[in-house]
């Protein structure tokens, strides 16, 4: 048994807007892997729950009419690393969340989870900020869309506004940032399975037609600050080069200047930017390999 | 205190449909040993980190100490119980954890053979290390884990008709 104050299943994303509004105390609950275990360990105890796991219309990935890639919120890490339509395109996605706990665990938790904890170590939340995910959220006032990054206020809180009923529904990424881009991530954690990333770690890249040139490089990290951030200076120092060894072993320490991860009981501030420079730089070298550059 | 609030849940559990009465705050775990009488469903963690109370919900391996017993509603469930024939014969991959003496104190033994049961059920070739990928969400206190990951290496080349493979089966 939960220490649960009440119950209330949506039927649907209108019906959960409305329960929303009717019960703003109440906490959301979708695939129950965080919620339940926050609820079992006294931080969540005594709380009301709205669960949304019998919404079906936000399973699934699809590709809409403006060819965005969506994936709706309730979709399990299972479903969208075997997902077609993200094996092809953003295939990067596909394997950071397969990376998320054990099997059980990554059939059971969905990628709107997963984001909307706001938590910095998500797996997911570095690879959809690289990729400039947006967030679809339905509310009483219809639906509103944003990028990722104003979807992160601050650590564990997201741009959800209670009082207006919202959820998040979809993630979408879109054409403009899945084409012609290949990349790679790099969880770092002590175990392999059942640990939460010490680092995680993000690239995507885009080369000229001819693969000598970076057209567009993006990284982000989890875990380097209190939200996943993406790494601008170290962006803008790669954008435009050559590819080359030398200019991705700079690339890797320019990521320095934007990230700021702290000490914590899982590992120092140094370890973590030490590892953040091998990373970046290995994931970049990874996402040129999938890109057909040479180096 | 709130007023105990209870729902009707219609599901498949081995097979069977079955109606029941649960309090919204049951997890699965409780409904099926509670109610059912599914002892097969171990109590570990209850918070998905050892598996232990892993069983298959369409299909697809769930801890069941991490889903509410109202999510069940319309779904098919399937406990290791589930997997033995009519008079209680063992299945291929429960004779096989005797053979390869893979049980200990066997408390996690049925989260194990559960989750084999999804991973042979595709009829899928898999490599040793992306067997033990597909193991990883399980917890075994006595360390068995090297004659667990036998028992399901043997069965699946058994399924696949490739036992006899000496490369293989090494």
């Amino acid at each position: 048994m939960y220490d649960m104050l009440a119950l209330y299943e949506a039927k649907d994303v209108q019906d959960a807007v409305r329960l929303r509004l009717e019960h703003p105390e109440a906490q959301i609950i979708a695939g129950g892997t965080d919620v339940l275990v926050q609820m079992r360990e006294g931080k969540r105890a005594g709380k009301a729950l709205i669960s949304i796991q019998k919404c079906d219309e936000m399973r699934g990935v699809s590709i809409d009419d403006e060819e965005n890639i969506r994936i709706g919120s309730l979709t399990s890490f299972t479903h969208i690393t075997n997902d077609p339509i993200i094996q092809k395109y953003i295939n990067v996605l596909g394997e950071a969340v397969d990376m998320v706990g054990g099997p059980q665990i990554r059939n059971a938790g969905t990628i709107g989870g997963n984001t909307c904890n706001g938590v910095t170590s998500a797996d997911s939340a570095s690879t959809l900020h690289a990729w400039e995910a947006i967030v679809e959220i339905t509310g009483k006032n219809g639906v509103r869309r944003i990028p990722i990054k104003e979807f992160y206020l601050k650590a564990g809180t997201v741009d959800l506004k209670v009082e207006d009923g919202e959820i998040q529904t979809a993630i979408l990424i879109p054409k403009a940032s899945y084409d012609r881009t290949w990349g790679h991530y790099i969880k770092y954690a002590m175990r392999n399975a059942m640990d939460i990333a010490t680092l995680g770690t993000s690239v995507n890249a885009r080369l000229s037609p001819d693969g000598k040139t970076f057209e567009r490089v993006r990284i982000a990290f989890g875990v380097a600050g209190p939200v996943p951030m993406r790494a601008v200076t170290a962006e803008s120092f790669i954008n435009g080069k050559a590819v080359t060894l030398e200019n991705i072993e700079e690339f890797g320490c320019k990521v320095l200047e934007d990230i700021n991860p702290r000490d914590s009981w899982r590992a120092s501030k140094a370890f973590r930017s030490h590892i953040a420079v091998e990373s970046a730089k290995r994931c970049l070298i990874e996402s040129v390999k999938l890109a057909g550059g040479e180096l | 205190m709130a007023k105990k609030q209870y729902a009707l849940v219609t599901c498949w559990i081995n097979g069977r449909e079955v109606e029941q009465m649960v309090d919204v705050r049951a997890s699965l775990t409780d409904m099926l040993r509670n109610d059912f009488r599914l002892t097969s469903v171990k109590k570990g963690c209850e918070v998905g980190e050892c598996g232990a109370c892993n069983v298959l919900i369409d299909g697809e391996c769930f801890n069941s100490c991490l889903y509410l017993a109202v999510w069940a509603e319309g779904k098919h469930i399937t406990t290791l119980e589930g997997l033995t024939g009519p008079n209680g014969e063992l299945s291929d991959i429960q004779q096989a954890f005797m053979d390869e003496t893979a049980i200990q104190c066997g408390f996690c033994i049925p989260g194990f053979i559960m989750t084999a049961a999804e991973i042979l059920d595709r009829k899928v070739y898999y490599t040793d290390d992306e067997l033990r990928k597909l193991l990883s969400g399980h917890l075994c206190r006595c360390t068995g884990y090297e004659n667990i990951f036998k028992a399901v290496k043997k069965t699946m080349l058994r399924r696949l008709g490739m036992l006899d493979d000496p490369y293989l089966n090494s």
